[in-house]
């Protein structure tokens, strides 16, 4: 996963609230078992004319010419609700965005995004659909810029230095193996009931 | 100690290590995987090098892609659906992990098949890639959706870093009327909170009404947590929970059951336990529900109406229910119960279990959906399916017109194969109206069993059936 530390870019403003997964990805536009293979399916129900056809909607923000190159999707409240599919965020980073201004997330997009680099920046992107211009995120600072004004945003420690850092959250588990193993030998004499081995079906 | 709640127990529990900042390493007892979501997982775990840290930990079950038509093979409807089974299968069984597969009377929904078999316990943490993975709170387990990464994660250790959630109280007062179900319940607190009302909290249902309810009425409610984009739902588990599971296939025996319901007989959340929101509401406020929108907030009874927009002080946007609106087809101001249905759905994680037919063939019987209206009936387990059949459900439901199918999750979200056809209107017992969930342009309406089964005979939203005597 690519780090990231910076960005500046100009935004997608989507300012729907309730975006959900079925809507970034539709079911039907997931035809692989892979994390490839999904940006051209991304937003596939409003980007396009016909479904299944792949003639661009001109009055979806997305096929602006002027926003072909944005990095950061502004969207509204519970940004991300509905099927955990991380089809959603794998198409979302295939297409480029490497950061998301929402009023709001659903937890699972939220921890989807995280793991695959994409920056969830909690705060009303109202107050940035309204500049024409770039847009700068500094997660170190944790602060977005446009219009000659900045905000700070929350994240949590664990999240931001997975981005910072680009880190693969497995092998940063893996490091603590010897205290799981430690934990689960002492779970086992005190919750036996909760395991499994040699449970007859 | 200080007083705790039930989600605290169960955290403190399975915490290895506080990773700070808000964020814990935690123990997964459980790990249940789909062919949508969980073959990619396995697949990537397996690129990487590494292996499943502990397969007994670990079940698959196939339930998203699958086809439901009576004799159903590998081959699916759905465009390029077959590799999404084959590949699952061959990396479950390289894996060595417990497989629910085509043909095993195990094979089911995820979160039917998991209490089903008592994988699912009081006090366990379970996490699935599938976010109706808070059904399973209703058994008093902390279970979460999650995505595959996170999957692939808890498989290669059997833990995972988790933002700790906050704690939030739903507490519901006095007793649901007799022709209102968990399903009107979930779907009056969704349109009360709205879609993002439980973002980020762990919402405990209690209460004389959450008490009165069954297993499998109580999997309806946490269900629909997810609708409210809850981290999860769970309910403190009591006799009605362990009398559902003893002698379940995978529940403790012998010695252990006594070990494990002492254990679980602690699990209720403390008196002056702290949560971080509480709220509380009447059960008999509640009454026969119906979606008239395209978000699952966008509820009402079905004695009301379409409420206009901007006019409801509630989470939604002019904006967003002038779009729902003109999506649906629908008058501001319109009476829901009238407006004509071409279809009727019954089944999903949400209302495809036994209770849920028996309250679907309740109203069917002696009854036939009207002309016009195509009408599915998907169990959803084998086991389900089983059971309805040896009590008789499957001729009446036959009887009725409705079609009766092998068990999945089928036609609860289109993908590419089945739908019921553009601007179709289906009355559903199923979680999600949104835009194009079951079918380009297919126009959802969310209600219990009973209702979808009233609908589907009268041609038209109705709750009238329910208390109609023959």
């Amino acid at each position: 996963m690519p780090p990231l530390v910076r960005l500046t870019s100009l935004a997608v403003p989507l300012l729907r609230d309730n975006v959900d997964t079925d809507a970034i990805i539709p079911s039907r536009e997931m035809k692989s078992v892979a994390k490839t293979g999904l940006a051209d399916g991304l937003f596939a129900g409003w980007r396009y004319t016909s479904i299944g056809g792949r003639d661009p909607d001109p009055a979806f923000v997305l096929n602006d010419p002027a926003l072909a190159d944005a990095r950061i999707l502004i969207g509204g409240r519970n940004f991300g609700c509905g099927s955990s599919r991380e089809h959603a965020v794998w198409a979302l980073a295939e297409y480029g965005f490497r950061a998301i201004v929402a009023a709001s997330f659903n937890p699972i997009f939220r921890a989807n995004c995280v793991r695959n680099g994409i920056l969830p920046v909690e705060m009303d992107g109202r107050l940035l659909a309204a500049f024409i211009g770039p847009i700068a995120i500094d997660l170190p600072d944790q602060t977005v810029s446009g219009g000659g004004l900045t905000w700070t945003f929350a994240i949590e420690d664990e999240a931001k230095t997975m981005l910072l850092e680009g880190l693969d959250p497995i092998a940063l588990t893996l490091k603590s193996s010897a205290d799981i193993a430690r934990f689960i030998a002492d779970d086992r004499k005190a919750r036996g009931w909760a395991y499994l081995d040699g449970a007859a079906a | 100690m200080a007083a705790r709640t039930i989600f605290e127990k169960i955290w403190d529990a399975h915490l290895i290590r506080d990773l700070e900042g808000g964020t814990g390493l935690v123990l997964v007892d459980r790990i249940m995987l789909h062919e949508r979501t969980g073959g990619i997982a396995l697949k990537s775990l397996a690129e990487s090098g590494r292996g499943v840290a502990d397969p007994a930990r670990v079940f698959v079950t196939m339930d998203h892609i699958v086809d439901t038509l009576p004799g159903r093979t590998d081959d699916t409807l759905m465009p390029s659906g077959k590799q999404f089974i084959t590949e699952t299968r061959e990396a479950a069984k390289a894996a060595e992990l417990t497989l629910f597969d085509l043909g095993d009377p195990r094979q089911g929904i995820v979160h039917v098949v998991s209490p089903e078999n008592a994988i699912v316990l009081p006090g366990l943490t379970l996490v699935c890639p599938d976010s109706h993975t808070s059904s399973q709170g209703a058994l008093g387990a902390l279970a979460w959706g999650i995505g595959s990464s996170e999957a692939e994660h808890a498989l290669a250790t059997s833990t995972l870093r988790v933002r700790r959630p906050r704690t939030m109280r739903l507490w519901v007062d006095g007793v649901l009327a007799p022709d209102v179900s968990a399903k009107d319940l979930a779907l009056h607190i969704v349109a009360l909170i709205g879609s993002a009302g439980g973002q980020g909290f762990v919402v405990e249902f209690d209460g004389p009404a959450i008490r009165d309810l069954d297993v499998e009425a109580r999997l309806t409610l946490c269900n629909m947590a997810a609708e409210l984009s809850a981290f999860t739902a769970i309910i403190s588990p009591d006799d009605i929970v362990f009398d559902y599971l003893r002698g379940r296939p995978y529940a403790p025996r012998g010695t252990a059951w006594d070990d494990a319901v002492a254990c679980w007989r602690t699990l209720a959340s403390d008196p002056g336990a702290r949560f971080d929101a509480e709220l509380a509401m009447d059960a008999g406020e509640v009454a026969p529900m119906v979606t008239w929108g395209t978000s699952p907030q966008q509820s009402a009874p079905i004695a009301g109406h379409v409420p206009a927009p901007g006019v409801v002080a509630d989470t939604d946007t002019p904006e967003a229910k002038r779009r729902a609106l003109s999506y649906m087809a629908l008058e501001e101001g319109a009476s829901l119960s009238g407006i004509p249905i071409d279809a009727a759905f019954i089944g999903s994680c949400t209302n495809g279990r036994l209770s849920d037919l028996r309250a679907a063939a309740a109203v069917l019987d002696g009854r036939h959906v009207a002309p016009g209206v195509r009408a599915i009936c998907v169990p959803g387990s084998s086991r389900v399916k089983s059971a309805a059949e040896a009590e008789g459900l499957d001729a009446v439901f036959r009887a009725a017109g409705f079609e009766w199918r092998e068990a999945g999750c089928s036609m609860c979200f289109f993908a590419g194969g089945e739908s019921f056809g553009p601007k179709a209107r289906v009355i559903s017992s199923t979680n999600r109206n949104f835009e194009s969930r079951q079918g380009p342009e297919t126009r959802t309406h969310l209600a219990s069993p009973a209702v979808v089964a009233a609908s589907a005979v009268a041609g038209f939203i109705t709750a009238h059936l329910l208390s109609e005597p023959l």
